[in-house]
């Protein structure tokens, strides 16, 4: 007979609740019963509440039996789980399961399933058939493709990825390059994070086929020092990809060259605004840049550069593999696709839901969510990191496309959604907002450097009812001054969550203040 | 000024110079320094700043820009919390200020050789927090126990294991 495939997740939120102590405890107990395994590490099928997940390969599909703490593991075997027995932990198979049968899984359809680092796995899969395409298209081809796919940046501001290709591509230059932007900073988002550690090869391919694109030779993905597993991996198959040829000097044998570094960041939010990127990866402090000239024309040493999302180069290669048709067929109104969705904060069950454009916040955060952790009512949610606005439960039916969000003075942004329950005070949420702003600012536009610092002041008054109604005038013409002064993203989308806190949840802002208690 | 102790001048003047020829060395050089030393000594500027051919006020400037990089060692449990709105939906906060509390401490202003408490905003694992990364190591849900027992320099496994079993 032969070894039974076992698989465990090594992706970072798995190990965060002890999966390599559960896979060493099946190593030991498969041993100890002179078991034949084959124990697989995978990245993470992003049902995170079951984590540690294990899967077991069977006739019957792969059986997943979760959350799997060590001392499971011995009355695991005595269940026969190594062939799909029934157990209390048994979810049945993978592909049966509410949460993954709902979902479209474009991006992340080989994450969790295979060995992220096994190039022969990828390949399996379905991994290099995109790349295998370009090098039989012209730029000019890619490009139209990408552009016909309706693709729009997935790091947040949703700008169409195939006009911003078309541009670097007419940019006449000696060397281009391709910039990943993995500083996945937003609270609430871990999609890049978990498409690094679970199929970081989707990415290389994705970076090749950019560079094929518009002729750059050079790529380099950034990644936040915040995430030190997701580098590594990221390294590794880097590494991996230039021993097989799939970079280097001659990608795949096509003679035409294209190389990844991968580089890390270190502690700055705003590193994930691109200009202030391309400074961090020059060697500088990340202070943004003034725009123009784009970065497209004059971006990473003054070259010209693609500077997209993890999730956007990702979408790549399966638009190219399976045409822009199929890719644009998902989705509505201008936002086509899928868009990878991250519930996080207080939600019963978390984790990464990959669906078209359309759907609701309240399907995401009640039928696949389950409701919050801690079993009482949703009161806010946030969307689209800390520059996102806070929207009501009364607004949970908005769908989740660019355009609808934007009607509603919020922003889908990279598809994060932190949900909190009626413990939640808006007004701390709208002080948290300028004191991060205040924190992560790299100086170089008043508005945002003095402005986050003032609308901490503001709202420290406003909470403690020091001459309330003249410092809430005052917070509307802090949050408009930066709104239209700021130099980029941070200063100017700032007041976002705090205007959308005031607005929903007026009566926390007008509280009778807490006093110490009397002594 | 002389460097704090555990910084060798040479060995990092070595670091700087084999990797001066990448592209935008800086970053990689600093990382490289705190991989080996800890901490990046603020004589660390003008050696980089000679072999990059930069002012010493561009080098400062880039080492003193980014959280990441520390100007003396830190302590033999380097705890970096999360206090991002994720973690805080599921009382991150109240971990701050129970810590506080209970033991007197505070992030980012420890200054004792066996334990670093930083403020980080985000480690990407939201569903299962509030969470911190600790000696390189992701840990979720955690819990005022478990946070105390890490800051006593107990086991990140332990914590790892304890968080999985809380259904």
């Amino acid at each position: 007979m032969s070894a039974v495939r076992i698989f465990v997740p090594h992706d970072a939120a798995a190990l965060s609740v002890g999966a390599d102590a559960v896979a060493r405890a099946i190593r030991a107990e498969a041993e100890r019963r002179g078991l034949a395994i084959d124990l697989v590490r995978t990245g993470s099928r992003g049902m995170l509440w079951l984590e540690p997940l294990v899967e077991v390969e069977t006739a019957q599909g792969r059986i997943a039996y979760g959350p799997v703490a060590p001392r499971d593991v011995a009355a695991l075997f005595d269940a026969g789980f190594a062939l799909g027995g029934a157990h209390p932990l048994a979810q049945g198979p993978v592909a049966d399961m509410d949460w993954m049968r709902r979902q479209r899984r474009v991006t992340f359809a080989r994450v969790g399933v295979i060995d992220p680092l096994s190039l022969d796995d990828y390949r399996a899969h379905g991994g290099l058939a995109g790349l295998s395409r370009a090098l039989a298209m012209s730029g000019a081809d890619i490009v139209e493709a990408v552009k016909a796919s309706g693709l729009r940046g997935r790091g947040g501001a949703g700008f169409p990825t195939g006009i911003k290709w078309r541009t670097v591509l007419d940019a006449p230059a000696a060397q281009k390059y391709v910039v990943c932007n993995a500083d996945e900073g937003d609270s609430g988002t871990f999609a890049d994070r978990m498409l690094m550690e679970g199929d970081p090869f989707l990415l290389i391919e994705g970076m090749a086929i950019a560079g094929l694109a518009v002729g750059a030779s050079k790529g380099f993905v950034y990644i936040r020092s915040e995430y030190p597993h997701a580098f590594r991996t990221m390294a590794a198959a880097i590494e991996a990809a230039r021993k097989a040829g799939l970079l280097g000097a001659s990608v795949l044998g096509s003679g035409r060259a294209f190389d990844i570094e991968a580089r890390l960041g270190a502690g700055a939010y705003i590193c994930g605004e691109e200009t202030s990127l391309l400074e961090s990866l020059e060697g500088r402090r990340g202070v943004v840049r003034a725009k123009p000239p784009l970065p497209a024309l004059h971006g990473l040493f003054g070259k010209p550069t693609i500077v997209n999302n993890v999730l956007s180069l990702a979408a790549v290669p399966s638009i190219i593999a399976d045409g822009a048709q199929a890719y644009a067929a998902y989705g509505v109104g201008r936002s086509r696709g899928t868009l990878p969705f991250q519930l996080g904060g207080n939600i019963l069950r978390g984790g990464l839901v990959e669906l078209p454009f359309g759907a609701t916040l309240r399907q995401l955060i009640e039928d696949f969510g389950g409701g919050t952790r801690s079993g009482r009512p949703v009161r806010a949610v946030q969307v689209g990191g800390p520059l996102g606005a806070y929207l009501p439960a009364s607004q949970l039916d908005t769908p989740l496309d660019y355009e609808a969000f934007a009607a509603q003075g919020a922003m889908l942004g990279h598809g994060g959604i932190v949900v909190f329950d009626d413990s939640v005070d808006m007004a701390r949420q709208a002080r948290f907002a300028f004191e991060f702003c205040a924190k992560e600012s790299c100086g170089k536009c008043t508005p945002c450097r003095i402005g986050a610092v003032r609308g901490v002041e503001t709202m420290d008054r406003i909470i403690e009812g020091i001459d309330r109604e003249r410092n809430l005038a005052l917070l509307d013409d802090l949050n408009e001054l930066m709104t239209d002064g700021s130099l980029c993203a941070m200063g100017g989308l700032t007041p976002m969550p705090v205007m959308s806190a005031l607005r929903h949840f007026p009566e926390d802002f007008r509280r009778a203040p807490k006093r110490q208690a009397a002594e | 000024m002389s460097a704090a102790p555990g910084w060798d001048k040479d060995r990092a003047r070595a670091i700087v110079e084999g990797l001066a020829a990448l592209e935008g060395a800086t970053l990689p050089i600093l990382h490289a320094l705190q991989e080996e030393f800890g901490f990046v000594d603020p004589s660390a500027a003008a050696l980089i700043a000679d072999a990059l051919n930069l002012s010493l006020a561009e080098a400062h400037g880039t080492i003193s820009f980014y959280h990441d990089f520390r100007a003396r060692p830190a302590g033999r449990r380097v705890i970096r919390l999360c206090r991002a709105e994720a973690c805080q939906a599921n009382g991150g906060e109240e971990l701050v200020a129970q810590l506080r509390a209970r033991r007197g401490l505070d992030a980012d202003a420890q200054d004792d050789a066996d334990l670093t408490i930083e403020t980080v905003y985000c480690l990407g694992n939201c569903a299962l927090g509030p969470c911190a990364l600790v000696d390189g190591e992701l840990v979720g849900r955690l819990d005022v126990e478990r946070l105390s027992e890490l800051c006593d320099g107990a086991p990140v496994e332990a914590a790892q294991i304890a968080a999985g079993a809380e259904r």
